[in-house]
């Protein structure tokens, strides 16, 4: 059977929110290229965004922040360890995305006077915008695509990226999941949008598409990136999220902080200063969940009528839907109990905390000819807004690579040992199902790989992680949607023992619970102020290593630095 | 290797007196970020095929006739 191929200039592979950006932005830099958005699911309805978002979590707003101020509260919360360029350069774009946002049509929460109504929720800073009708993203975004004639194409999954002789990228091969039929897509530069690592760990319902993250969303592009020569980095400084238990969805203190809902322990009490999800956040709400005073919950019933009923509002038809639908069934109404909270499984998401393939203020990756963005793409904390601005930077840099390459050769010997990788689940009648495997190697994610980290135990699960890498070839297909999920799985493996190997390597605890080793419970400066890279090695094996950090160019004082070590509400003595 | 089918509630239920597949709507299909929905021939309706949903609602939003409904999964309704 001969494969599907097509040729195009630029090719965007994930459509959900910094994809679309980075297709849209590739054809306004220049028309006459051809530019493809390669999609999973339908573009329509894809991604982390697919029911719309109820607020920008970090919109950098002239009169209420500036990025200086931005650039430091990020280096802050991710312990130290950013490319401040890289914040930098999102921060300084973040209000020209808002307006172009603006202009096309997404509404977000304005003052009588036509301004910005900006909320503060982080420690330092005041960088939230809600959008209590953002649920027509998708609809914007989409119409933008039809504008500038990108070439959509959905229900296609990439699987590995193509190279030319020299490591430079040369497209994707891709597997169509209605037909399982594998082809292959050459292009000249290819911009990485596949969102965030999120069927990592198991949910602790059990459910393994219980995530907090969109499940379409295996880790594809981290895996891809790998896979091509790339560089990762921060692997190690998971995403672990404040969720509402077993729904598993954000509950969500962006939303309800600025109407006076807060974190509380069993007794109602608040313990946290500030509900911005960082890592030093998650450990005391850790303690908290463990210790004497657990559960967590997030508290509303002390708020006024109408401010319940706006807060329904928002929760109850924007970003996740169906958390009304999970609250009557649990007979929970936010004016009579608090919402039980728990902590999700562990992910890979630069969206949240900092994993991710590495990129420069341009988006490039260390594979010439290849960009990234959004979730996958490491600039820490850089949620929906950044997704779009990194897609700019993506497709931008994207399309002046292709006009200045040429079309590579197609390397079959790269081709044939993948057709058959991805085919072959469909000839295996009689072996492993994908979604037996797949529950297995979760489960040991969760086992072996979950905060606290402890040395012995992700040794062990790497082993596991092998035995599984040897189940793989025998996995069976019935059809091409568990073709489909087969070849997640090859994804979420990779993830692990990415996840596994980068946590091993950083002999210190950061990050508060997300890299919490408790054989090595301090903090280590002079040892470890670096980035953890991961990187396939010459020989073909997963390789960690140190890269310096830049120079800040927004210096942080002593005081600032600690600013997110002291999140625990500390109780005043009562006085006698 | 031996198999068997294990049965498992699904999430979503579609109203057949509703559903207008049989006049050739496949929406819902179209809108499922999971791929998880497919249309019965023999019955002209629409169906959850897999149970691997995100209960995130596009389906439910996106079809004409109001005819899907998506409830919690049950393992962690
Ligand atoms: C529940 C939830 C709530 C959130 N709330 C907020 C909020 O209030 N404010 C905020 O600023 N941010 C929020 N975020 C974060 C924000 O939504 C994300 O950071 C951002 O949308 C990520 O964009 P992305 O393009 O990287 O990923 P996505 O939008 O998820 O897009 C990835 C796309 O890639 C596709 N894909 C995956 N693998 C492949 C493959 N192999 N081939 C082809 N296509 C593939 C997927 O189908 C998907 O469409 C939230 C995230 C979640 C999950
Ligand atoms: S709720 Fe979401 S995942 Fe479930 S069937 Fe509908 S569209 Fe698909
Ligand atoms: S969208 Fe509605 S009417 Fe159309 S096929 Fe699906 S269930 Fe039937």
């Amino acid at each position: 059977m001969s494969d599907m191929i097509a040729e195009v200039d630029v090719l965007v592979i994930g459509g959900g929110t910094a994809g679309p950006m980075a297709a849209v932005k590739a054809k306004e830099k220049s028309p006459a290229l051809k530019v493809m958005l390669l999609e999973k699911a339908n573009v329509k309805r894809s991604g982390a965004i697919s029911m719309g978002m109820d607020g920008l979590n970090n919109a950098v707003i002239p009169g209420h922040a500036t990025p200086e101020q931005y650039v430091k509260e990020i280096t802050v919360a991710n312990d130290g360890i950013v490319n401040q360029k890289t914040v930098m350069a999102y921060a300084q774009e973040s209000f020209n995305m808002i307006n172009q946002l603006d202009r096309w049509g997404v509404k977000f929460e304005k003052d009588e006077t036509g301004d910005y109504a900006v909320k503060k929720v982080h420690h330092i800073g005041t960088y939230v915008l809600p959008m209590p009708e953002g649920h027509h993203m998708k609809k914007v975004l989409y119409r933008q695509l039809k504008k500038a004639r990108v070439e959509i194409t959905n229900r296609y999954m990439a699987t590995r990226l193509l190279l030319d002789r020299n490591g430079a990228i040369a497209g994707a091969m891709v597997l169509d999941t209605r037909e399982g039929t594998f082809g292959v897509i050459r292009a000249k530069s290819v911009v990485l949008c596949t969102g965030a690592a999120g069927r990592l760990g198991l949910p602790s319902s059990g459910y393994l598409f219980g995530t907090y993250e969109n499940p379409t969303n295996a880790g594809d592009g981290y895996a891809l990136a790998y896979h091509a020569g790339a560089e990762l980095s921060g692997i190690e400084c998971y995403q672990i999220n404040p969720l509402i238990k077993d729904y598993n969805g954000p509950s969500c203190a962006y939303v309800t902080g600025p109407f006076g809902g807060y974190t509380a322990n069993a007794k109602g009490e608040r313990f946290i200063e500030c509900d911005y999800w960082s890592g030093q956040m998650m450990m005391e709400f850790y303690k908290e969940l463990e210790g004497g005073n657990g559960p967590v919950f997030l508290k509303m019933d002390h708020l006024a009528e109408e401010t319940i009923s706006t807060i329904e509002n928002i929760l109850h038809t924007n970003e996740r839907p169906s958390r009304g639908r999970f609250h009557e069934g649990r007979h929970l109404n936010y004016r009579h109990g608090m919402v039980e909270m728990h902590i999700s499984e562990i992910g890979l998401c630069s969206g949240h905390s900092a994993s991710g393939v590495w990129v420069d203020e341009h988006a490039a990756t260390t594979v010439p000819g290849l960009y990234a963005a959004g979730d996958l793409a490491c600039v820490p904390h850089n949620y929906m807004l950044g997704a779009f601005v990194y897609g700019q930077f993506a497709g931008e840099s994207a399309a002046d690579y292709a006009l200045s390459h040429e079309l590579p050769a197609v390397d079959v010997a790269q081709v044939e040992p993948e057709r058959k990788r991805v085919l072959g689940p469909l000839s295996n009648a009689e072996g492993l199902p994908p979604n037996q495997v797949e529950y297995k190697l979760r489960r040991f994610v969760n086992d072996y790989l979950q905060p606290p980290k402890v040395t012995r135990k992700m040794e062990i699960g790497l082993d596991r992680f092998a035995e599984i890498g040897a189940d793989l070839p025998y996995m069976s297909a019935t059809n091409p949607h568990e073709l489909m999920r087969a070849m997640e799985v090859h994804f979420i493996r990779d993830c692990a023992e990415m996840a596994a190997r980068a946590s091993l390597y950083r002999t210190e605890s950061r990050w508060g619970l997300y890299h919490y080793r408790v054989e090595h419970p301090e903090k280590d400066d002079a040892n470890w102020f670096c980035h953890v890279q991961l990187k396939k090695n010459d020989v073909g094996e997963m390789s960690c290593f140190k890269r310096p950090i830049d120079p800040y160019i927004v210096p942080l004082d002593e005081e600032e630095k600690d600013a997110y070590n002291r999140l625990r509400i500390v109780k005043q003595a009562a006085t006698a | 290797m031996p198999m068997t089918m294990n049965r498992v509630s699904v999430p979503v239920t579609v109203n057949a007196e509703k559903c207008i597949a049989d006049k050739g709507c496949t929406v819902c299909v179209e809108s499922c970020p999971l791929d998880l929905l497919a249309i019965d021939m023999a019955k002209g309706t629409a169906y959850m095929k897999y149970d691997e949903c995100w209960y995130c609602l596009p389906c439910e939003k996106d079809c004409p006739t109001e005819a899907i409904r998506v409830d919690i999964p049950y393992l962690l309704r």
